[in-house]
């Protein structure tokens, strides 16, 4: 893998050689510090081998408003064992080092108290792409977007089945990397089907952007990543394989080769 | 007393003021939206339709009978006499809010949203509470206008508080204790909000203080004017002059935001808001987000907040449930930047010894926050002397409380109280454990 090129243009790539591929690209979510900080490390180093093309780098919070139970037993967790803004720094710099691409997803108060600008720097120092801000809306981004942009980082923004066309289109056009979609109403946590918002979401979001969309929230398996891989270029899995953790590294590998088959369309049911 | 002669009504609060928010909710640098997209478009609604309500008069019209025939607004204000001798000799002057129906200033908030509910045609509410108070009150207007109601309450407040949720049970509220976290009220805020992200389209949120993102602490703010607008028109007709300080307990701020700001442009009228103090700011177990706190963004809105150098939210400490909250209405924080109001903070022991004076003064039982503001005026009072009228806003009654004060007091017999009550250490010694 190439080291080279802003966190935006390596972004880029993600889902250019996927595209290339003529499938969807996998994006791993796993929070720091779960269930150790070198544990947390080695469930995403995991995940990269195991055939995610990204993977998320959960920057733990006090109060997580869009997460469901799953993800909440995790952080608070990794908060008890007294994870740090700059151990998940850490893990993004050591996943680096070996050729793997890493965004992080965090709440916004963390990095308000970091500091937006050494926030920025700091990340794109340790290699890191991007950033995902589940509850930071562009309408008060500005300090960060400025920052992302000296810095080459990729803020991604998130959309909502409930988001007007004229949101959307704001929105989409602060975004750089890809967007991601919130593929229901809700919050984190995997669910049995796929809900049917999630097409007309990306269907509506597309004839705003021509950005990669991401498509997160509920997806657990194969076959579903597999669903979502049809209408989408980047499929999202949190708390499916946070579930997973719980079990250890094999069972993340092993859900993480499940899901990139799905992305291939190779999926064969379960 | 002057009850009778007061022209002021809950509607005029809404009517606009040269102290509002700019288009996206920013008060200077504090306030706004910092908030998950999926819900912009729930608050869009809401202050949409608070705007087109605001403009109503058939709205403005219902709104003010339900605070007149159903609340008992206007509440009067009454002239603490024999309190007064324990504090300098000052006037002490009490704002009633404790006489509303449901026992606090609450309601006032609570008819008005659940108004605007029944305008966008949603049938459900939701709510956080901590003390209760704020519960009951959304209880009480749910079960008035026939909308399903839950109530979400951390479980810590659910022991400590446990009058009110057998009375938001009685009302028809399914009440749900949260076990997440510090079991307090951010946590109650933070089920809220994931209950609404999943529910927005039939489901309003009743938010129970001037916070979270905009519109909610204009929108709030302007429920609860009628509080200031009243004591204001009280005070002038009764002692024909401005009172030298108006105070206030805050928490989440919206009784001190409601008394507070029809006095704004009142230059020699001083603001103060009291804080929850715990055992001490200075033993970190405390509650006071203005005078501990640090800027940051939790629950919808930029304000001060009381969090660690990583920006996790601290666990707080209060005897006072409707106090124990690690964040401020973003109001407050623009007033305490500006100067025009400060905060000071009042301990635990300085609350219920001003619980028992006025208890034992003037026989009334105050809601523990309001106990806060009493300490404040007491204080100030012995500052201040004789020549001082202080105008205190009582915001919520003690019945709630009993369990609690008792058990700090000592005036109950242990062994009489009933087994499943809460765990004697947590209200009573300070020594929770969470």
């Amino acid at each position: 893998m190439t080291t080279t090129g802003t966190g935006i243009t390596r972004l880029a790539e993600v889902f250019t050689t996927a595209k290339a591929e003529d499938r969807a690209a996998l994006i791993a979510y796993l929070p720091s510090g779960y269930p150790t900080i070198k544990g947390s490390l080695g469930l995403l180093t995991q995940a990269l081998d195991a055939g995610a093309d990204l993977v998320e780098v959960g920057l733990p919070y006090s109060d997580p408003v869009l997460d469901g139970p799953v993800i909440q037993h995790a952080v608070d967790a990794a908060l008890k064992g007294g994870v740090r803004v700059r151990d998940t720094l850490a893990i993004v710099e050591q996943l680096a080092e070996r050729g793997g691409r890493a965004v992080v997803m965090t709440y916004w108060n963390p990095v308000l108290r970091y500091g937006v600008e050494a926030f920025a720097r700091d990340l794109a120092a340790a290699g890191g792409l991007g950033v995902i801000t589940p509850d930071l809306v562009p309408d008060e981004a500005g300090s960060w977007l400025t920052a992302a942009d000296r810095e080459g980082l990729a803020p991604i923004f998130l959309v909502a089945p409930s988001s007007s066309d004229e949101r959307i289109a704001s929105t989409t056009a602060a975004t750089r990397g890809f967007l991601y979609a919130a593929s229901t109403m809700g919050v984190t946590g995997a669910r049995d089907a796929v809900s049917d918002t999630a097409t007309t979401l990306v269907a509506r979001a597309r004839a705003h952007t021509d950005l990669p969309i991401g498509v997160g929230l509920g997806v657990r398996n194969g076959a579903q990543a597999g669903e979502v891989a049809t209408f989408a270029d980047g499929v999202i899995v949190g708390s499916a394989l946070v579930s997973a953790a719980e079990h250890g590294r094999a069972a993340v590998a092993r859900l993480t080769t499940e899901l990139a088959a799905g992305v291939r369309g190779q999926h064969t049911g379960r | 007393m002057t009850s009778a002669s007061t022209a002021s009504t809950a509607s005029q609060g809404l009517a606009g003021t040269l102290h509002d928010p700019d288009d996206s909710g920013h008060f200077g640098r504090w306030g706004g939206r910092y908030m998950p997209e999926a819900l912009i478009a729930a608050v869009d609604e809401v202050a949409a339709e608070y705007e087109k309500a605001r403009h109503d008069p058939a709205f403005l019209a219902e709104l003010d009978r339900l605070q007149r025939d159903y609340a008992g607004r206007p509440s009067p204000v009454t002239d603490a006499r024999r309190l007064s001798e324990h504090a300098g000799g000052a006037r002490i002057l009490l704002k009633r809010e404790d006489l509303n129906h449901t026992g606090s200033h609450k309601i006032n908030n609570v008819l008005g949203q659940a108004l605007l509910t029944k305008r966008m045609g949603k049938t459900r509410v939701i709510a956080e509470t901590g003390a209760g108070q704020h519960g009951v009150a959304t209880a009480t207007a749910a079960a008035l206008m026939g909308l399903e109601c839950m109530v979400y309450m951390g479980e810590v407040d659910t022991e400590r508080q446990a009058l009110n949720v057998a009375r938001m049970r009685l009302l028809g509220a399914e009440v749900v204790p949260v076990t997440t976290g510090s079991r307090t009220l951010k946590d109650a805020l933070n089920e809220a909000y994931r209950d609404w992200v999943a529910s927005v389209g039939h489901t309003h949120y009743i938010l129970g203080t001037a916070a979270g993102p905009h519109p909610f602490p204009m929108m709030v703010r302007d429920f609860h004017r009628v509080i200031g607008l009243e004591a204001r028109e009280q005070v002038l007709a009764a002692y024909g002059r401005l009172p030298d300080a108006v105070v206030a307990c805050v928490g989440g701020g919206s009784n001190a935001i409601g008394i507070f700001h029809p006095f704004l442009d009142d230059a020699d009228v001083r603001l103060i808001g009291y804080e929850a103090a715990g055992d001490g700011v200075e033993t970190g177990r405390h509650a006071a987000s203005i005078t501990g706190g640090t800027p940051g963004a939790l629950h919808g809105a930029m304000s001060y907040l009381l969090q660690d150098t990583d920006g996790q939210t601290l666990e707080t400490h209060s005897i006072s449930a409707g106090l124990d909250y690690p964040g401020v209405g973003p109001e407050h924080a623009f007033l305490a930047d500006s100067g025009r109001a400060s905060y000071e903070p009042v301990t635990d022991a300085e609350a219920m010894d001003a619980f028992r004076l006025l208890c034992r003064t003037e026989g009334i039982i105050p809601a523990i926050e309001s106990a806060h503001a009493i300490a404040g005026a007491v204080r100030l009072g012995k500052t201040w002397g004789p020549e001082a009228t202080i105008l205190v806003n009582l915001s919520g009654r003690g019945d709630k409380d009993v369990d609690t004060a008792a058990r700090w007091f000592g005036v109950v017999d242990e062994a009489a109280l009933p087994t499943e009550a809460p765990d004697t250490t947590d209200a009573a010694s300070g020594e929770r454990e969470l």
